[in-house]
């Protein structure tokens, strides 16, 4: 028994209150996980559900058909690559603009500091109503510019930005500048001791800015419905189909794309863990 | 040395000009021409538009929505407690006895960004439908009446604000509380705190942080949502997004929807700088 977990134990007593609130919180926050899951759940189920109309709401019997179907729904597939496309375009330009940010924020003091911070900031505390709003009546007014996919593409990095410096600061911040002021003590110059040094200890940091840009990219639905002219997104698809009853097909997507990310997001936990475990 | 140090000077801007210009330029500049749309007048028809410093935009959007903004913030503000509510316990579950499971269980508090936002709530639409097994076990035991429904009212919008924007709330919950020194705690129960008075006197202050940023990231897109009343709504449930949506794509009276977003932003604004004279701004913006 280690000192840490003396005191505790000797508070312990046969405390019956204790007891029941050390539970109930655990039993609170398992149903808690039961809200949180459910509606995946739905959507996952109905994709395996049979419906007798055009509603897929309520369930009729198990088939696969619409797993083994499901590029037949005409557009689905092509807005989902569209979704895909923007989204990747999008994640790396936001996190390579975001990144440099960042490391000036970080590293430089410069007059306007205050500024770029609030600049950074803004787009975060402002509705996406507003952001898709405004953009569109710039887009309206410079008549030049056709609503479509580079006016999507425009937004997608515009409001991911901020997400990109946020999440690269973060890392930046608790960071040992020493490490790097070694390197230039061994005669590095400043490029060589970011390729070096900074970079690899942030890329961490930019792989997590990128996911998580990427993730909000493909997610996005009210700026892009706004901005979007005639082009399809997985989203803008989804909303269309809603009002006139979404195909299964919808279903047998969301799942796919819910097994996908959580895969990927399972293997980096695991990875960490291990890593830590080895450290 | 003097180039050096002039190159020193200058590298800040050089790694700060491609972003920010592209904020500038797709931020800032389209706020102006938000602004500018919001004072126009003319035609909705025709789509002639022309500056005419139309002031009148603004106190019509009021007269006429002026239920729809109230709607909106009181949705906002009503699933944002809630949100609070039930995800401070969870988070500080997971802290403080989450133990070697904690990135596992954060997944779970994640996973629902996973499922597209618009298939989420189509998921709770299912779930709350007349047909569904709430609605029916609500009606056998007589808290719904017997043509009692969910979808369509207040409370299914307000419940799918709050499933669709908590893990804002729990993960900035859950970053705070994760950060307490369990040594503070210990002290104050050494001291003779009871475990309540100590939560209370120590947990909570030093999980405010969170509780802010949960509270800032929760509320503000809440406020501006319209797919929760669209899908789980009727049009008596609709918000200030719904209008301004329709505003623009359906009817486009531009101007009109213009002034509309300024109020709801203004509105934003001015709720978040109370907020942070009241909690001190550096926790805002870090």
């Amino acid at each position: 028994m280690n000192a840490v977990a003396q005191p505790l134990t000797a508070r312990k007593r046969v405390d019956v209150v204790g007891f029941l609130r050390y539970h109930l919180l655990t039993a609170y926050s398992l149903l808690m996980f039961v809200y949180l899951l459910l509606p995946i759940g739905v959507v996952i189920l109905f994709s395996f559900n049979n419906p007798s109309g055009r509603f897929n709401y309520t369930w009729q019997g198990f088939t696969l058909k619409y797993w083994q179907n499901w590029n037949s729904v005409p557009g689905l597939w092509g807005a989902m690559k569209l979704s895909l496309e923007i989204a990747l375009i999008a994640s790396l330009v936001a996190t390579a603009l975001g990144t440099l940010i960042a490391l000036a924020l970080v590293r430089y003091g410069f007059r306007g500091r205050g500024s770029t911070n609030l600049l950074i900031f803004l787009p975060l505390s402002t509705p996406e109503i507003v952001l898709g709003a405004s953009l569109l009546t710039l887009f309206l007014n410079v008549t030049f510019v056709q609503l479509g996919f580079w006016t999507i593409l425009i937004a997608h990095v515009m409001f991911c930005i901020s997400f990109a410096v946020v999440t690269v600061k973060a890392r930046l911040v608790g960071f040992d500048r020493h490490i790097e002021e070694a390197a230039m003590d061994l005669g590095a110059n400043e490029w060589t001791t970011f390729q070096k040094v900074t970079l690899p200890l942030i890329a961490p940091a930019i792989l997590a800015a990128l996911l998580l840009c990427f993730a909000i990219s493909v997610d996005d639905f009210v700026v892009t419905y706004l901005n979007a002219g005639s082009e399809t997104t997985f989203p803008l698809f989804v909303w269309g189909a809603a009002r006139v009853g979404a195909p299964p097909q919808v279903n047998v997507f969301g799942t796919a794309i819910f097994v996908v990310a959580v895969t990927a997001m399972l293997g980096s936990v695991l990875y960490q863990r291990r890593r830590e475990v080895r450290a | 040395m003097g180039l050096l140090h002039r190159h020193r000077g200058l590298t800040p801007y050089l790694l700060l000009a491609p972003g920010l210009i592209f904020l500038l330029a797709f931020f800032v500049v389209p706020l102006g021409f938000l602004a500018y749309q919001s004072l126009e007048s003319g035609n909705q028809a025709t789509l002639t538009y022309s500056f005419t410093w139309a002031w009148s935009n603004y106190g019509n959007a009021l007269r006429d929505y002026k239920g729809h903004f109230i709607r909106s913030f009181e949705y906002a503000g009503i699933a944002t407690a809630l949100a609070l509510i039930l995800s401070y316990p969870l988070a500080y579950w997971i802290a403080f006895r989450g133990g070697r499971w904690k990135n596992l269980l954060l997944l779970f508090i994640i996973a629902p960004f996973f499922v597209t936002y618009l298939i989420r709530t189509l998921a709770w639409e299912t779930i709350l439908s007349d047909n569904g097994i709430v609605v029916r076990t609500l009606r056998d035991i007589h808290v719904l009446g017997a043509n009692g429904r969910l979808l369509a009212t207040s409370t299914a919008v307000v419940a799918g604000i709050t499933y669709n924007y908590l893990p804002f709330m729990a993960l900035p919950l859950y970053v705070s509380l994760e950060q307490i020194d369990h040594s503070l705690i210990e002290a104050a129960q050494d001291l003779y705190a009871s475990k309540w008075k100590a939560f209370l006197r120590v947990t909570l202050p030093l999980s405010l942080p969170g509780v802010v940023a949960g509270t800032l990231l929760t509320f503000i897109p809440a406020a501006g949502d319209f797919i929760n009343a669209q899908l789980l709504g009727s049009t008596k449930q609709h918000m200030i997004g719904n209008v301004i949506q329709s505003k623009f794509l359906e009817l486009t009276d531009y101007p009109a929807a213009a002034a509309m977003s300024f109020i709801l932003m203004a509105i934003i604004l001015v709720l978040v700088f109370i907020y942070a004279r009241a909690v001190g701004t550096e926790k805002l913006t870090g």
